[in-house]
């Protein structure tokens, strides 16, 4: 009996139910990816799929493995700040599907300061992330004071910033490709120092990034959770009439939160390109999926900073596991479809917990019918 | 000059019938942001229908099936959208962002895949279909396609059933009060469905064009290249009806195509202008026609909410 009610008092914890929630959101993902293996050659299917959830441990040398998780962390950091920009703003009610284009404004000044300027690399930095400060104030200035719909204006500057980054960068490209220089040949000064991370991990590209992205997250947490404006921040997004009746500022917290959520994104496109990773490719005609991503890692994560570290990392573990496939059979495109499927699963995740916690409503009634 | 006109044509008649699926889509109170992911799926129909198509067949023959087969797709791809924000109550920017992704990724899986069944060299995201788009064309040498007079009788089509028809008035009652329109006995949900279906079909033939818009084959791998994001701004543009749609429409297919030939003319040549402020003049301007114009936005009351009978 006791030990009943514990379970039961477990499951109605809404942490439990976001985790289970995101666990059945990754094995619906999951599934969905391996049955699209098995239709497409099913001798391979299943090592295919353990392949893509192994991702570096599909390697047998320590050192391997080791090089192989530094580069999904890299690649983590990013998207841990565009998911973190995705639900900071969520939780003020905002839908931030720009931080794609924030992303691409952080991209396109960190390059332009390190490459065209030759400037340090913490000015590169702090550039990335006023510039996608920017990008998100001007949709939060739109939403605040013009009602422009904040999707829609996000939506119009992902494309702008992309086409306007595209021209910025094209005199630092690379004669020789469609990418910029790497900045390591050009001003290795704008390099993010390393710390001796390099080393641990036997990959250069592994840079201080990596602690920084869990620092900003935690500071996201403290900000949202435990300070006056962080409060005021979530007031407004639960409900803003109320928010606005008790003399909080909303139209100034609309501005406000776009443009820490642009940050953010900004900040994640500098921890990528300034640690030499991969260059920008001048004549890409598409905005970035980090950005995107970003919104799939947000709400797997369950709108939760700490959440987010782990989704992020789940997310980057299956892309970068997609390259472990038999190329000759498939595709390295299976981790998107299945990040996807993940995505559009977590959809479902309020039907979910409504449906659960029904069921233990209708649970909790029985009981007390039958005690009576 | 010629040439300009044929390119605005074509990517008018995309972004109108995109956005006209857009249209009925938000008319019906779901707001759909997965257009872009739609055209996708009804390109990729359109695709593979031409590619396994015989050669020999007929132009009427092939039109026809080519076009209902991405609408099929199209409307197929969209039920996804469907079933998660009027049955599950989902949100529908999340599931449209996801849809959009899903999109470009299932659509290179499919094609890479049977394109490693024929030849396991071959790993590319590539369709060809240089036969069959030759029956698309109206007149042999140019880029006038039967797909222009399709979009118009569309455009047509999509005015009178909005405005002179029960549907149509049911349709977008749904949209602006769902409790008026389930009080006087219309099928809320079933609108919606209808609603998110119509765009499905618009959208997937949307996709087709834009694949045969001055190409004969297409790589999946880069999706639709935003023009699902800019049928969307379209229809904001031309504030959810389909006349204002239409010039709307040709507005930003005239920029669109700029960006494709302003080479051509001399005097767009002499400003030495980088071809990307072609690419972005759409995205400006309708951002900048937003600000000055959305406080009184002529966007249907109820879009974006789901329908619950039980609320108030």
């Amino acid at each position: 009996m006791q030990a009943n009610k514990s379970r039961e008092s477990l499951l109605r914890k809404p942490g439990v139910q976001t985790l289970f929630a995101s666990l059945v959101c990754i094995l619906l993902g999951l599934l969905v990816g391996y049955i699209a293996l098995l239709i497409i050659n099913p001798s391979g299917a299943t090592e295919a799929i353990l392949g893509v959830i192994k991702n570096f441990w599909a390697y047998s040398k320590p050192e391997k493995q080791l090089k192989n998780f530094g580069c999904t962390l890299v690649t983590t950091a990013p998207l841990l700040m565009c998911s973190l920009s995705v639900l900071f703003a969520y939780k003020v009610g905002l839908f931030n599907i720009g931080a794609a284009g924030q992303y691409v404004a952080g991209a396109g000044a960190s390059l332009y300061c390190a490459l065209a300027l030759h400037l340090p690399w913490y000015v590169c930095i702090l550039a990335a992330i006023l510039c996608g400060a920017v990008l998100g104030a001007i949709s939060g200035f739109l939403k605040a004071y013009r009602n422009v719909n904040e999707v829609i204006s996000c939506i119009m500057l992902n494309w702008i910033s992309l086409y306007l980054v595209n021209t910025l960068l094209a005199p630092v490209k690379n004669p020789t490709g469609k990418d910029t220089f790497t900045v390591a040949s050009q001003n290795a000064g704008a390099l993010l120092p390393t710390l001796g991370l390099d080393n641990l991990f036997n990959q250069k590209n592994v840079t201080i990034a990596i602690p920084l992205a869990i620092l900003v997250c935690v500071g996201i947490w403290v900000l949202l959770n435990k300070t006056l404006l962080g409060y005021e921040l979530r007031a407004t997004g639960l409900n803003k009439n109320a928010a606005k009746y008790c003399g909080m500022r909303d139209r100034y917290n609309i501005i406000l939160t776009m443009a820490i959520a642009g940050a953010l994104a900004g900040l994640g496109a500098a921890m990528l390109y300034l640690s030499d990773f991969e260059q920008w490719a001048v004549t890409q005609a598409s905005v970035p999926a980090m950005g995107f991503n970003g919104i799939a890692a947000a709400f797997l994560g369950g709108l939760n900073p700490i959440g987010a570290i782990f989704s992020s990392y789940f997310i980057q573990h299956i892309t970068r596991g997609g390259a472990n496939v038999n190329m000759n059979m498939y595709c390295a495109q299976i981790s998107d479809l299945i990040s996807s499927v993940i995505i559009y699963m977590c959809g479902f995740v309020l039907y979910m917990k409504l449906f659960v916690n029904k069921r233990l409503d209708a649970k909790a009634q029985h009981k007390k019918g039958g005690n009576a | 000059m010629l040439l300009l006109l044929q390119y605005t044509l074509i990517f008018t008649s995309v972004l109108m019938l995109v956005a006209l699926g857009g249209c009925f889509s938000e008319h019906s109170g779901v707001i759909n942001i997965g257009l872009e992911g739609i055209m996708v799926f009804g390109a990729l129909g359109g695709a593979l229908v031409m590619k396994y198509m015989p050669a020999d067949t007929a132009p009427f023959v092939m039109i026809c099936i080519t076009v209902l087969a991405a609408m099929l797709t199209g409307i197929l791809y969209s039920l996804l959208l469907a079933v998660a924000a009027i049955n599950f109550k989902a949100d529908q920017t999340l599931v449209g962002t996801a849809m959009n992704l899903l999109g470009t990724a299932a659509a290179t899986v499919i094609v890479k895949a049977i394109n490693t069944a024929a030849d396991s060299s071959n790993t590319s995201s590539e369709i060809m279909y240089v036969g069959p788009k030759k029956s698309f064309i109206i007149a042999e040498g140019t880029e006038f396609s039967w797909f222009m007079l399709l979009a118009l009788a569309l455009l047509i089509i999509s005015y009178i059933v909005l405005y002179k028809t029960k549907f149509g008035l049911r349709l977008m009652a749904c949209g602006e009060h769902p409790q008026a329109a389930d009080s006087v006995g219309i099928n809320v949900y079933r609108m919606r469905y209808a609603g998110v279906m119509i765009s499905g079909l618009l959208g997937g033939l949307g996709g087709l064009v834009y694949i045969t818009a001055g190409v004969s084959a297409w790589k999946f791998e880069n999706g639709v290249a935003g023009f699902g994001f800019l049928a969307l701004a379209v229809m904001i543009f031309g504030s959810w009806k389909p006349q204002r749609i239409a010039l709307a429409a040709l507005l930003f297919g005239l920029f669109r195509s700029l960006s494709n030939v302003y080479t051509g003319f001399d005097f767009l040549k002499n400003l030495n202008l980088p071809s990307t402020v072609y690419n972005m003049l759409p995205y400006i301007i309708s951002l900048v026609v937003l600000a000055f114009f959305s406080k009184n936005s002529a966007a249907p009351k109820a879009e974006g909410i789901p329908y619950d009978k039980g609320s108030r």
